[in-house]
């Protein structure tokens, strides 16, 4: 029981101060992906079906590679900040910020994992 | 925080159905949400048959025909029956409106159901508890906010800058909007909702308002502004035609423009 007035509780902390970069951020993500997902799922698309050799050798191609890695990154940070936004949509306290630091980390350990596996094949 | 299911306290259960009216031949049921706090019974739907030979066509005229001639104890706000005063918000046929300015034809199938606004603790019956959405409201700063000194007449204003307002001021805070919100919903302690954007809105862009930056630093926020995800039932809902999405992408965009 807290004796808070009305325009105490609306006010809360105040503004943080921040959100029209995540927002804007999202913008230009969404616009970038809308390019990059095609273009990947094309050269993906052209490439199954072919030997190994010949994957490797498409993906060791500097502009495939520069495009694949764009992708994952593109897309990894834009789910991350989209999946922090649907977790605060949804979820409160504790756990809230645990499932933002899960989804946090497993958004970076999948960029390190796919460029590491990019760098690979490519150089 | 989401939820997806009523407390046990909170689940309806059929409620008491209500004689017809004598030697009425034209009826209309009611379906209508009852909840008292004076015991310690669940949310009850009673059913009263409105005579329409003898009542008005809105659906407020249903209410009150209940309220006078069949059951007095039916709690709900009303005050000018024309659309300006926003005391009638309620939920009617699964539709945020004003009950005044809903007639009952706009009603498909043949039971007029009514419920308080979605996701707001009830008072009693069809009344919310309004209280923080008015706080919410008032922490915009709903006025004019000037640093220049007063001028001798008037703040004078273009009438163009004055047609910027339209599609603004003729809010009336029915709350119509801010509780069909999902996002109200679930962050309402922080979220502002679209009815509280709508005016932040109109005072941000208000040629007269020095304030802006202050106002649009007052919105900077994840939860305050940020929580609108574009789901437009704030427009869908609207029962003066208002447009509460637009006004809070319109912020959005002023604050874009003001960064980048």
């Amino acid at each position: 029981m807290r004796y808070l007035t009305d325009r105490k509780r609306a006010e809360g902390k105040g503004a943080s101060g921040t959100g029209t970069e995540h927002h804007w951020f999202m913008q230009v993500s969404a616009v970038g992906l809308a390019f990059l997902i095609p273009t990947f799922l094309f050269i993906v698309g052209s490439a199954l079906g072919q030997g190994r050799e010949a994957v490797l050798e498409t993906f060791a191609n500097p502009f495939v590679a520069i495009l694949t890695g764009l992708t994952l990154y593109v897309s990894m940070v834009h789910f991350n900040k989209g999946a922090q936004m649907m977790i605060e949509d949804y979820w409160s306290g504790s756990l809230r910020k645990g499932l933002i630091m899960f989804v946090i980390g497993l958004s970076y350990t999948i960029i390190a994992t796919g460029l590491f596996a990019l760098a690979k094949i490519a150089l | 925080m989401v939820q997806l299911t009523l407390p046990k306290n909170s689940r309806m259960v059929t409620g008491k159905t209500w004689p017809k009216p004598e030697g009425a031949t034209n009826l209309r049921k009611f379906q209508i949400y009852r909840w008292s706090p004076d015991d310690d019974k669940n949310p009850q739907i009673d059913t009263y048959f409105v005579d329409l030979d003898d009542c008005g066509p809105m659906v407020l005229d249903g209410l009150i025909y209940i309220k006078n001639k069949i059951d007095p104890t039916l709690a709900f706000r009303r005050s000018c029956r024309e659309g300006i005063c926003g005391s009638c918000a309620m939920n009617i046929d699964g539709h945020n409106t004003l009950a005044c300015i809903y007639g009952m034809d706009e009603i498909k199938g043949d039971t007029v159901k009514i419920y308080p606004l979605p996701h707001t603790a009830v008072v009693r019956d069809l009344i919310p508890d309004l209280t923080h959405f008015y706080a919410q409201h008032a922490s915009i700063m709903p006025w004019l906010e000037t640093k220049t000194n007063r001028p001798a007449k008037e703040w004078r204003q273009s009438i163009e800058d004055r047609k910027k307002l339209d599609g603004l001021y003729e809010c009336v805070m029915c709350a119509s909007c801010s509780t069909s919100c999902p996002s109200y919903w679930w962050n309402g302690d922080k979220y502002l909702g679209p009815a509280a954007l709508l005016h932040a809105y109109r005072w941000i862009i208000d040629s007269r308002d020095e304030a802006t930056g202050e106002r649009l630093d007052a919105l900077e926020d994840p939860f305050k502004l940020y929580r609108c995800h574009t789901i437009m039932n704030c427009t869908q809902t609207c029962p003066k035609g208002l447009n509460p999405a637009k006004a809070i992408a319109e912020i959005k965009r002023m604050m874009v423009n003001r960064a980048v």
